[in-house]
């Protein structure tokens, strides 16, 4: 991420250290995750110390500091969710993926993380890959759905 | 679009935007809320524009993509205004038919009407099915008959009247007169009366003071704020800056969820038109009354709801909370007096100026008016958003609106409150939605999701979940919540697998004890609540799994790995 795109997010928060968590989450929409080298220019522009930086961006589990897969699963683990089988349907994605919550694989095809509501309850189990809702799915569908990335 | 300047010319605009609509005019609402945007609703909205075009009909069909309907679970819903014909589940290839029978030939399609799946009586207007028939809709009915988007959509059905009678008819104090005579009560779960918070921050010394509207919604389960605050921004934006006005505040925050884009996008553009309008910034409606508001973003953690630790969030800071000795109403942002509500408490304060707190007083029970917002989810019928007035049943909730479990099973339990909140057994369903009632019970109603579950649901593994949820939300800060909550998911976790002991049950019960007393806030302090309710009333269940290594619910997998294959395959 260039120097430019970081500028114009700070400028666009006029600089204020308290927009530190709105700056890192819009470098965080365009470039995926949140580099080092960037957290450093951040600390330096807002004139917040980078233990500060560090210590939002590693507080909130939205922020990443290792780069994501191409493709973003979110299985929801809320309550309706929950007891309508979502368990069943992580077991299954970890089986077929190989990787954990919270985990990238190592050829960056796909990141898979456990969310906690996604509103649309009617549909659970519901499951999200590139932020398209797959509602009410079972195991036995999903081996197809993930057949389709790459 | 011009600015306003005075009552009057409200009223005037208002009329003029009247005038220009034809009441006989037919007009299509496509629900576009979280659940029908699931359903693909987009697909249905791009269907109605194609056939409109086709049909050459833009200047006499409107088209609105609205709000959430709140009958999520028969979405996508279509609703054909004037005649407020209703249909569920549409799909792009009905579109069409709408077109040409409903709308032109003004003929119902019998496929796409409610039927009842007991009776098989249909129901043709959205009032007359059976969800929304036994509802109380004064804050989410509106949804179907405004575009979020559109401002004058708002003014259309009344909006910024109450914001007109507040800033010309009334004196700040009349304002917080009238929202303490209604003892408006905070939905976002304490059930603090909003009128007592108010004036304390009204009261407290300094200048500067602001207001804030809790959107967070962290709590899995709850999803009403959200269908509100998206379908109706301009109704909570109007309860804040009449607040704002009654406080002394000129700065206020809207606090909401960094994942729900849709949301964020219609806050934006409602902040932008009420500013076009002079309904927000300088001198707004000419009354010398300044006011702005700020849009702040959660980025994904729980925590962040709770008002302290929410304040810090707004400020940059990592969100602790702090002990409150002190309140937020008197030191909040930047230790400023910082009146926080949520979303459903301010979109309740237009509706008390407008209709005055002697008809809100007349809804409800005797120390919970008006009405709730139900988020209501997991084993039954008709999962969606509902609302209804303060004291009805339980039961009435259950099985009139939410026409009862599916698949024949029977009702074990509801679930209020989410991680923070308990459950009631299936012999207390008479109990009526009231905050003191539901609190004495062991369940407070918290910001209103309510999860039913029916037999095959494992209380045990219900409490080990909300544990669970609460362990990856703490911020870490006290250690009762760090590491209570930690210590008593261990345990439950064992039991749920098998390796209960004799001796766990109190230990956890004493765990319970200690978090509540020495938490430093409401999450670390109501965490034990899911598992001392689940306790106190299915205290057989956790018998069975720790004494006869049994589920009787048999959904712990580990223990009911025989018996379990019959029933998962």
């Amino acid at each position: 991420m260039d120097n430019d795109s970081i500028d114009q997010i700070i400028n666009k928060h006029q600089g204020k250290a308290s927009s530190l968590i709105q700056v890192l989450m819009e470098i965080q929409d365009k470039n995926h995750w949140l580099p080092r080298e960037v957290l450093e220019k951040v600390s330096e522009k807002l004139e917040v110390p980078f233990s500060r930086v560090l210590r939002i961006a590693t507080f909130y589990k939205t922020f990443r500091l290792i780069p994501k897969g191409r493709h973003e699963i979110h299985i929801c683990t809320g309550s309706a969710c929950h007891v309508r089988g979502a368990q069943r349907v992580l077991d299954t994605v970890q089986d077929l993926t190989g990787i954990k919550p919270g985990e990238t694989d190592l050829d960056l095809k796909f990141s898979l993380e456990t969310v906690n509501c996604l509103g649309c309850c009617t549909l659970g189990p519901v499951m999200e890959i590139d932020g398209k809702t797959l509602g009410k799915i079972t195991p036995a569908e999903i081996a197809d759905e993930l057949k389709k990335y790459d | 679009m011009a600015r306003i300047n005075s009552a009057a010319e409200l009223e005037e605009l208002r009329k003029d935007i009247l005038s220009k609509r034809d009441p006989d005019q037919p007009w299509i609402a496509v629900c576009a809320g979280a659940g029908c945007l699931c359903l693909g609703n987009d697909r249905v909205i791009s269907a109605f524009e194609e056939e409109i075009r086709k049909q050459s009909l833009e200047a006499k069909v409107g088209l609105r993509a609205t709000g959430c309907h709140g009958f999520c679970e028969k979405g996508p819903i279509v609703v054909i205004y004037p005649e407020e014909t209703c249909y569920l589940e549409v799909t792009p290839e009905d579109v069409p038919e709408i077109i040409a029978q409903t709308v032109i030939e003004k003929k119902v399609i019998d496929r796409l009407v409610y039927t009842d799946p007991n009776s098989g009586e249909k129901a043709t207007h959205l009032s007359e099915i059976p969800f929304y028939r036994h509802q109380t809709r004064f804050l989410i009915g509106n949804n179907p008959k405004i575009n979020p988007k559109s401002i004058d959509d708002y003014l259309a059905i009344g909006g910024y009247s109450a914001l007109a009678k507040a800033l010309f008819e009334m004196s700040p104090e009349q304002v917080l007169a009238e929202i303490k005579k209604a003892d408006l009560r905070g939905r976002g779960g304490g059930g603090f009366p909003a009128g007592l918070k108010w004036e304390t921050a009204r009261k407290a010394p300094g200048e500067e003071k602001y207001v804030i509207v809790n959107a967070h919604e962290g709590e899995p389960g709850a999803f009403m704020d959200r269908a509100l605050f998206t379908g109706n921004p301009h109704s909570v934006l109007e309860g804040l800056i009449i607040g704002a006005y009654a406080i002394g505040s000129h700065q206020g925050f809207i606090y909401t969820r960094h994942d729900t884009p849709q949301l964020r996008e219609n806050i934006d553009i409602a902040l932008a038109q009420a500013k076009e309008y002079g309904l927000l910034g300088e001198n707004i409606l000419g009354s010398g009354f300044n006011f702005n508001v700020e849009v702040h973003l959660d980025i994904g953690i729980f925590v962040s709801g709770e008002s302290s630790a929410l304040m810090r969030s707004i400020e940059g800071k990592a969100p602790e909370p702090r002990p409150k000795y002190i309140r937020t109403s008197v030191s909040g942002i930047w230790e400023k007096p910082s009146n926080l509500n949520n979303v459903e408490t301010w979109a309740n304060v237009p509706q008390i100026i407008n209709k005055g707190s002697a008809w809100y007083g007349s809804i409800g029970t005797e120390r919970s008016k008006g009405t709730k917002l139900i988020s209501l989810s997991g084993k039954i019928c008709n999962t969606g958003v509902v609302e209804v007035p303060m004291g009805t049943p339980l039961r009435e909730i259950v099985y009139g609106i939410g026409g009862g479990i599916p698949n024949g099973k029977k009702l074990k339990a509801v679930h209020f409150g989410g991680p923070m909140g308990g459950s009631l057994p299936e012999s207390l369903i008479d109990t009526p939605l009231d905050f003191d009632a539901l609190a004495k019970l062991g369940a407070p109603m918290g910001a209103g999701a309510m999860l039913v579950m029916d037999e095959d649901t494992c209380m045990v593994d219900i409490a080990r979940y909300f544990l669970d949820f609460l362990t990856g939300e703490s911020c870490g800060k006290c250690v009762p919540c760090r590491e209570g909550i930690r210590q008593m998911l261990k345990i439950i976790t064992k039991i749920t697998k098998g390796k209960g002991k004799e001796g766990d049950i109190e230990l956890l019960e004493e765990l319970a004890g200690a978090a509540r007393e020495a938490a430093l806030c409401a999450l670390g302090r109501s965490a034990p609540n899911p598992f001392l309710s689940t306790l106190k009333y299915f205290r057989d269940e956790y018998e069975a799994h720790i004494k006869e290594k049994r589920c009787p619910a048999l959904s712990c997998k580990e223990l009911s790995a025989s018996e379990g294959a019959k029933k998962n395959g």
